[in-house]
């Protein structure tokens, strides 16, 4: 069974020459090259509900969005507050 | 003479009222959620964090509604399976509920949800040096608990039984023994609790503490429930305090015998 695609541009159609593949929370993602956590999070988290953001199993602190580029096979998790035991 | 009760639980720099630890899972809504917290007057609830799903507002509901309780938050790292994991997540739960109070959980069977001894130390030494205060879901391990005591876990949390079995204090000698060689440890127990009188027999061990949320939240009546296991906490906890009588082999008349008319020879049918 294959997994949905989602399909993220974040560029300008001018500049959209390459694309690269990334898993968010799973799902394999088409992406603009050079996307950052800032630009995949206002796609992804239009609401602005409170999440946190790990890379490859890195965390990426809320301060590093901006500065933090996405590259083609990377795996991010997002990940928001649930009840708990 | 006054009654030894009332006295706070004190975990790490800060010190509640209840004894109680609730869980936010497993609810049938957030109101009843809600119903079960009040009705427990606990001041710690634990949380969890899950991979978002921006459709299913789901989660934010329980999150907009654990806020409104003012309960202090124990964010958890539930089902990680790696040191690596459990750090990872706890350094996100430190950003999102902005605490660094971690329930530290990392599972090393799948089928008891029992925890990996090692990984648990591994995970609990890099998180104190990157200064959470760790509050460590544990077996009943005599040595591990030292070791994550030598770690700098100023706080254990002892499994009951395994998580979500309802099955109460499996290993009661255990238990006895961790609060007897840690005497100066706030043990709380974990998991594994079903009914009160349970809760009851770990705060009359000495326990500092009782966490569940299976057991209330899966109650026909989580509210009610929620209350029966508070009352049993406080009552365990003073029946503590007041000092249970030691057990005898054989019976012991507690009426006095001097005085007694109709007197008779002992009677032994043997």
């Amino acid at each position: 069974m294959t997994q949905p695609e989602n399909v993220l541009d974040h560029s300008a159609p001018e500049d959209h020459t390459t694309s690269i593949d990334a898993s968010v929370n799973g799902v394999r993602t088409t992406l603009a090259e050079n996307t950052t956590v800032k630009q995949l999070l206002e796609s992804h988290n239009p609401s602005h509900a409170p999440v946190a953001v790990a890379k490859n199993n890195e965390f990426v602190p809320r301060g590093q969005y901006e500065t933090t580029v996405i590259k083609h096979g990377d795996a991010l998790d997002i990940v928001s507050p649930v009840g708990g035991g | 003479m006054t009654l030894a009760t009332h006295t706070e639980l004190a975990l790490y720099d800060l010190s509640f009222k209840s004894r109680f630890l609730l869980g936010t899972a497993l609810y049938s809504s957030p109101q009843s959620m809600l119903e079960a917290i009040e009705a427990s007057a606990c001041n710690i609830v634990t949380l969890g964090l899950r991979r978002q799903n921006p459709a299913n507002r789901d989660g934010q509901d329980i999150w907009e509604a654990i806020q409104k309780t003012g309960c202090h938050l124990l964010p958890n790292t539930a089902g990680c399976k790696s040191a690596k994991e459990a750090i990872t997540l706890a350094n996100m739960s430190r950003e999102i509920f902005d605490t660094a109070w971690i329930k530290l959980e990392v599972i090393g069977d799948d089928y008891t949800l029992q925890p990996d001894p090692f990984a648990l130390v591994e995970a609990a030494e890099e998180l104190v040096k990157q200064g959470f205060k760790v509050l460590p879901y544990c077996t009943d391990d005599l040595i591990l608990c030292h070791k994550l005591v030598d770690v700098g876990c100023k706080v254990l949390m002892p499994w009951g039984a395994p998580i979500g079995t309802g099955q109460g204090l499996l290993n009661p000698y255990q238990l006895r023994t961790l609060r007897e060689r840690l005497p100066n440890i706030p043990l709380i127990v974990d998991a594994g609790l079903g009914a009160p009188s349970q809760a009851a027999e770990a705060m009359e061990m000495g326990y500092d503490g009782i966490l569940l949320n299976t057991a209330v939240a899966k109650a026909q009546n989580p509210a009610a429930m929620a209350r029966a296991f508070a009352l049993a906490i406080e009552s365990g906890r003073l029946a503590y305090q007041a000092g249970l009588m030691v057990k005898r082999q054989t019976a012991s008349a507690s009426t006095p015998t001097v005085g007694q008319p109709f007197w008779h020879q002992p009677c032994n049918r043997n």
